[in-house]
């Protein structure tokens, strides 16, 4: 509680920084010292007080800047805030299932206050006071799940299931790894991930849906995934690709411990209660080389999973032409002693 | 020219199967270019007074009058010629807004002309996997820009430049059926200018 | 823990609907509020009958909406296991359950232009709960098709004719009035969708008349609860945790997996959701499948089995629990 929040950008002068205690609570993902696709789901209920898994919908000191942020990618493409017709309903659910989770894990920052169909929301970090009918959209500023999610660090996919499916039929994708909602939207599960080298041969998806597909009222689940950005940029959209892919090229040996970022997306997965839907929030934290290695265990880890990862991932993760640097960086803090099991960085 | 066949792809990147008669109360074929022949040769295997429940949109675009006369013998109940997909596609809306569960669609010829009358479909509530489609024909696609959201018709090299803001893009295999049209991407974002030499698409 | 999440209960109504249906009315024993769900979800109910665990699922028929309780209603089995007599002569007002948080597996397609829906007795239980939905949306343009044995055996017939005089028909088989089928699948608006649930010879009746009629596979759902089939008592070694089990005519395999002690995954217990498939390692003799989820070459390879409700009949069985 008591979060400062900072006073940052994403883009331009790029003065996005992690304070101690974010870097402490970034979300490393490896759990030992190599790294291989699997399903890794776990269910999603609070480890660690003060960790990013503590609550539902983490909030952290970078929550006001990453809401501007996300307006000023709206602002250029409304395209990437979609939802098909048939949705509407899954996007109250979003809505209530985050308004009540904030105002009773951050009862400081947010309030929630309903009487029959009419609430009351208050969000105090971005000066928002609302009172609207609960299913009825014509008194919001935006669609329910457009509304709730410029409120809400990282996207979200909202997906309806039918056919032993899921359809990515509606979606606030603004802090993406390289994905677009405009083409993706009204895919299936293995049709958005058909791009993603080696886990279809693996059965992963296959066995991921299946794991998803179960997941009910009440017990929602989570995973980690990676890859790596140049700048802590939040939106590096195949949309901006032509912008920001020549920012690759940008690293030096001598600038690659600050410009070079790992990139966590925290992923959860919750059954939506009216639409029979699911969501899939994905939540991107960010973190400098130099942030991480401040830490010897995620330092010698990370080092010796970048070095061991497949070319093929490499190359689909968009980091394969700067590897050799990055090693080269990553090796200095690498004495070749033994790491403790586990992600978390004291233990 | 026979059916056309693709090397094994993505998950998202669409399959073609072979035009077969099935049961329904009514028929909608929907065709360009080669694909008229997929409906000659359905038309074979077809029961006996299909084609008076049938309805035919065809496209000839460079065939000219090659399938005219023989598609024209199927006697089918309503049957339409035009010149382009933008020319058809009211008609097209038109049927399907009124049609019945019980419909059956068929759709052959290029990979643009099945993608665009799918969408229509799709739309209304048919569901993609009872569509049936046979590839015939060019192997072009059809593309969208990724960064401009433009769409060029009949890229058959890769890369091409997009129609709309110029941009040299690479061809990938990830396919909407929503915008029915395959994702262009930037070939040299990280390296500009470097663009790599033109493939003929196969 | 296997199985969806559990809520402490209290049975606060307990109403004769007709001579063969029950309704049972249930409000949280803490006091607070029943999770919203969507329309045709179910719940599975445990009992505790003299001794053996039973766990039923029955559809939710109230209003997705309305969080102070849950109803279901219970049409009694003379015939069947128990589960169904249990909840007839022993469930009175007052008592303390548990039941589950609501699962669905026969959800509406959201996008459907139209919905049509075929019940046919106890099978209109999910309906009512996605009929209240539609109307409550103000977007369902649906259709009902009831079909029961006798008026009076017509749960619910007479409110659902009150509330929509133009979406509901109904048909007595006692005065040889049947569902106008063919006629029905005809001029439906593309985008239509239907709904099955009732007696296996209604839903294959219906399915199959559509199919030929050319109705897409896509728009056709359907939902039948089996319950678990007495059989021949047989034995069954548990490679995992190294037990050899006997499964009781009147006992289920999964339920005696349970009653040896063994916390074995399910969902809805009634061969639908998938949940509870497992890995047969051995087998010598014959498979009785009774399941909606494996497919017909799962069935026949004798590698898979789902022990909610299908059994088996023969030398050993070995099996990956």
């Amino acid at each position: 509680m008591g979060i400062e929040f900072n006073k940052e950008t994403y883009r331009g002068d790029y003065t996005f920084t992690n304070s101690p205690t974010a870097i402490k609570r970034f979300p490393f993902p490896f759990d030992k010292d190599s790294y291989m696709y699997a399903v890794n789901m776990e269910p999603h209920t609070p480890v660690r007080e003060g960790s990013v898994y503590y609550n539902s919908f983490d909030v952290d000191e970078h929550y006001v800047s990453e809401m501007a942020d996300r307006a000023m990618v709206l602002d250029e493409d409304p395209l990437r805030c979609q939802s098909l017709p048939h949705m509407e309903l899954a996007g109250w659910d979003l809505l209530e299932l985050i308004m009540a989770a904030k105002a009773k894990d951050y009862p400081d920052l947010f309030k929630l206050t309903c009487d029959g169909d009419k609430w009351h929301w208050v969000n105090k970090p971005l000066g928002i006071d609302e009172t609207f009918t609960f299913m009825d959209a014509s008194t919001l500023p935006y669609g329910p799940m457009e509304y709730i999610t410029r409120q809400t660090q990282g996207d979200f996919c909202l997906l309806d299931q039918r056919e032993e499916n899921l359809w990515m039929d509606a979606g606030m994708i603004t802090t993406q790894a390289d994905w677009s909602l405009d083409f993706d939207i009204g895919m299936n599960f293995f049709e958005w991930h058909a791009p993603v080298p080696l886990a279809h041969e693996k059965g992963i998806f296959i066995r991921a849906l299946k794991f998803l597909l179960n997941i009910q009222q009440g017990a929602p689940a989570r995973r980690l995934n990676w890859t790596m950005t140049v700048n802590p940029l939040l939106d590096t959209s195949p949309e901006n690709y032509h912008k920001w892919g020549i920012q690759k090229t940008t690293l030096t040996p001598e600038n690659v411990g600050s410009k070079q970022y790992l990139r966590v997306e925290l992923q959860s997965f919750f059954r939506l209660p009216r639409s029979n839907g699911m969501v899939f929030p994905i939540r991107c934290y960010l973190i400098k080389l130099e942030d991480l290695v401040t830490y010897p265990k995620w330092a010698r880890r990370f080092h010796r999973v970048i070095r061991d990862l497949p070319v093929e991932l490499a190359t689909y993760k968009g980091f394969i032409d700067n590897r050799p640097m990055i090693l080269d960086y990553l090796a200095q803090f690498d004495d070749g002693a033994e790491t403790s099991p586990g992600v978390w960085p004291e233990d | 020219m026979p059916k056309t066949k693709f090397e094994p792809s993505i998950i998202s990147r669409p399959v073609y199967g072979e035009l077969k008669p099935k049961n329904g109360k009514s028929h909608l074929l929907i065709a360009d270019v080669e694909g008229a022949q997929a409906i000659l040769d359905l038309a074979k295997k077809a029961p006996t007074g299909f084609f008076n429940q049938a309805h035919i949109i065809y496209i000839p675009r460079h065939t000219g009058e090659t399938y005219l006369a023989k598609l024209q013998k199927l006697n089918a109940k309503q049957h339409y010629v035009g010149p382009s997909f933008g020319a058809a596609q009211q008609r097209i809306q038109r049927v399907l807004s009124d049609a019945h569960n019980g419909l059956q669609i068929y759709l052959a010829g290029s990979e643009g002309l099945i993608g665009q009358a799918m969408r229509e479909a799709i739309g209304l509530g048919f569901p993609h996997q009872a569509i049936q489609t046979e590839h015939r024909g060019s192997k072009a696609r059809r593309m969208q820009c990724v960064h401009c959201k433009g769409v060029t018709e009949d890229v058959s090299t890769d890369p091409f430049e997009c129609s709309h803001c110029g941009l040299s893009l690479f061809v990938r295999d990830h396919y909407s059926r929503r915008l029915a049209a395959f994702q262009g991407v930037c070939v040299d974002a990280e390296d500009p200018g470097n663009v790599p030499d033109k493939m003929e698409i196969t | 823990m296997a199985g969806a999440a559990k809520i402490s209960v209290k049975v606060i109504d307990v109403v004769e609907v007709n001579e063969l249906v029950k309704r049972f009315k249930f409000e949280r024993t803490d006091g607070g509020l029943m999770p919203t769900f969507s329309g045709g979800a179910h719940t599975v109910v445990e009992m505790n009958d003299q001794g053996t665990r039973r766990l039923n699922p029955y559809s939710l028929m109230s209003s997705p909406t309305d969080r102070s309780a849950y109803t279901i209603s219970v049409r009694r089995d003379d015939e069947g296991r128990g589960g169904s007599l249990y909840l007839h002569n022993h469930v009175k007002p007052g008592m303390e359950m548990t039941i589950s948080n609501p699962v669905n597996l026969f959800s509406l397609d959201l996008r459907a232009r139209k919905h049509i829906f075929f019940a046919g007795g106890i099978g209109i239980t999910p309906f009512l709960s996605q009929i209240k939905q539609l109307s409550a949306a103000n977007n369902g343009h649906f259709e009902l098709h009831y079909a029961v044995r006798t008026a009076s055996l017509g749960s619910y017939a007479d409110e659902l004719l009150e509330h929509f005089p133009n979406n509901v028909d109904v048909y007595h088989d006692d005065k040889d009035q049947q569902i106008p089928l063919d006629k029905l699948l005809e001029g439906q608006p593309l985008g239509t969708h239907i709904y099955v649930c009732g007696p296996k010879g209604m839903i294959n009746w219906i399915l199959s008349g559509a199919r030929k009629a050319g109705w897409p596979e896509q728009a056709l759902h359907y939902e039948e609860f089996l319950a678990p089939e007495p059989g021949k008592a047989f034995d069954v070694e548990l490679a995992v945790t190294g037990k050899t089990i006997h499964v009781k005519e009147q006992q289920s395999l999964l339920e005696a997996i349970e009653a040896a002690g063994v916390d074995a995954p399910y969902l809805c217990r009634g061969g639908a959701c998938g949940m509870c498939e497992t890995q047969v390692i051995r087998s010598e003799g014959d498979f009785i499948h009774n399941d909606h989820w494996l497919t017909d070459e799962e069935h026949a390879s004798g590698e898979k089995i789902m022990p909610c409700v299908s059994r088996f009949d023969g030398k050993s069985l070995v099996l990956d629990r």
